[in-house]
């Protein structure tokens, strides 16, 4: 118990005289997930707005797919990322493994499932013949697909959050392909597990409280958007 | 409410360019080393020191890669790495006589003790041989923790008891973690087990271990560190430039001296001993 009120302590001390390393660590943090959530938005919504709004062979197999992505493990993903980026693998010429952009290809890949699953399911209950709405309205495909995504606002964010979540708190493929490289490629999660190892558990805690303190910021601002545009 | 939405499409495609190019810088490639290297050279806080050091005298930018030993050799083997920084003697032998590795240094040496519950089960404090240790540990059947991951404690660690004459895996008192030293140490503290660590990373954690220094001094638990350059006749890839300047780094005499006075005024005692231009026969007499 001693170790939690001291790690508090800590969290506390290092958050009021602004840390350069851990600020420097926590920005890294936000940065990386951040853009990967971003990425992961642009493509979970699109394909996932396509893969509910369309009917082809094998839509099933998709969706299954789909949704089995949803609970991708970080370190398969890490393995995998790895492999296909070392300097002697198919994509060694791009040279990016140990970086940040490394991190942020990994972490867009175990978030892009879980935007994909939840846009998939926020569209299909939607109203079926709000499509035939909109079309008869005299909207193109393009503008009818816009609406759609507008009307699924609030799922939406939900899938935001979730997204943003599932990469901020992740460490094993962050540790895998970003190395945990001192003021370069270390993040909250993986300084943490670091610190640990290292027995200094007060840091490790503290660590840990800004991660919780920064993902708690992070939602309070999309709940309050997904809050104050809900229909009333 | 049209305008609004469109607002946040267009910056967040503004977010995500500005962040990717931000954050991939154009970086010079010959530039970066990377330094595949031990959890207790990272654990222990050696190379926060001593890379910044570097980097400042040289301009290159290291990427410590902190595994075990095993995995740090395996990356060398496959190209993935510059230079290695590992405590696994007859492991790097091999690896240097496959041609992965070249110009193998010696840089420092610390030794393994082992530790155990201050109940001392087995009854081993005072006992100046470490296979007669591991025998009375087998023989009454107490617990203990193994790293079982490859890396150069756990390949110290069986070769202890390989010269016990003694199988561990399998047995009930024999457990492998997986993890690294300073996990492996807390595992056995909470378990009260007994376990093979090098000195450095246990002086870093005594302070909130449950564990004590029990049998320690024997020769075969010299726990010796080289720098291995990876050969870049086998992956052309390799920054056999920077991974030769990180090498020179470490056995060059100012290295040397920041490595001797290492811990002392944390742990009242040096974490790793210089030994650069020694033998290994020389070692630990």
């Amino acid at each position: 118990m001693d170790l939690i009120l001291d790690g508090i302590k800590k969290a506390f001390w290092l958050l009021v005289t602004l840390d350069p390393e851990v600020m420097g660590i926590t920005w890294l943090s936000l940065k990386v997930s951040g853009i990967a959530t971003l990425v992961s938005l642009l493509l979970g919504i699109s394909i996932g707005s396509v893969i509910a709004l369309t009917r082809f062979p094998g839509r099933r197999v998709a969706v299954s797919l789909v949704n089995t992505g949803m609970g991708l493990p970080p370190v398969v993903v890490g393995l995998f990322v790895s492999i296909m980026l070392w300097r002697n693998g198919p994509l060694g010429f791009l040279e990016i493994l140990y970086t940040p952009t490394a991190m942020i290809v990994a972490q867009a890949i175990i978030a892009t499932p879980i935007v994909m699953g939840i846009t998939l399911a926020a569209m299909q209950q939607l109203p079926k013949k709000l499509r035939l709405q909109i079309f008869a309205l005299g909207a193109t495909r393009l503008q009818m697909v816009w609406i759609l995504i507008k009307e699924a606002k609030l799922p939406l964010l939900a899938a935001v959050m979730a997204g943003f979540g599932g990469v901020i708190s992740e460490v094993g493929a962050s540790i895998m392909v970003g190395g945990n490289i001192r003021g370069y490629s270390r993040v909250l999660t993986t300084a943490t597990v670091m610190e640990t190892s290292r027995g200094n558990f007060d840091v490790a805690i503290a660590l840990g409280i800004i991660l919780l303190l920064l993902a708690y910021v992070i939602n309070a601002i999309l709940t309050h958007i997904q809050q104050h545009e809900r229909p009333r | 409410m049209k305008r609004v939405s469109s607002v946040w499409i267009v910056s967040l495609i503004a977010a995500v360019l500005f962040g990717v190019l931000t954050v991939s810088p154009a970086s010079a490639q010959q530039k970066n080393i990377i330094l595949a290297t031990t959890t207790s050279t990272q654990d222990s806080g050696l190379l926060d020191v001593l890379i910044p050091m570097f980097e400042k005298k040289t301009g290159y930018f290291v990427k410590t890669i902190a595994v075990g030993s095993g995995q740090a050799m395996a990356m060398g083997q496959k190209g993935e790495a510059d230079v290695l920084l590992v405590h696994s003697p007859a492991a790097e032998k091999k690896f240097v006589d496959e041609g992965y590795g070249i110009n193998r240094r010696l840089v420092m040496h610390n030794d393994f003790v082992i530790v155990g519950p201050p109940s001392d089960p087995a009854k081993i404090k005072g006992i100046k041989s470490a296979v007669e240790a591991f025998k009375r540990i087998a023989s009454t059947g107490s617990l203990f923790m193994s790293r079982g991951d490859n890396s150069g404690t756990h390949a110290q660690e069986k070769a202890v008891w390989k010269a016990a004459n003694i199988n561990p895996e399998g047995q009930k008192w024999y457990q492998q973690t997986g993890l690294g030293m300073g996990q492996t140490l807390n595992v056995a503290s909470e378990k009260r087990a007994y376990t093979l660590t090098d000195r450095g990373t246990y002086l870093a954690l005594k302070k909130q271990l449950g564990l004590d220094i029990l049998a320690e001094g024997d020769a075969i638990l010299l726990n010796i560190y080289h720098v291995i350059e990876v050969n870049p006749a086998k992956w052309p890839k390799v920054n056999s430039v920077g991974g030769r300047a990180f090498a020179d780094f470490m056995v060059a005499q100012e290295t040397q001296g920041v490595i001797k006075t290492f811990g002392v005024d944390k742990f009242g005692s040096p974490l790793f001993f210089p030994d650069a231009g020694k033998k290994d026969e020389d070692l630990g007499k």
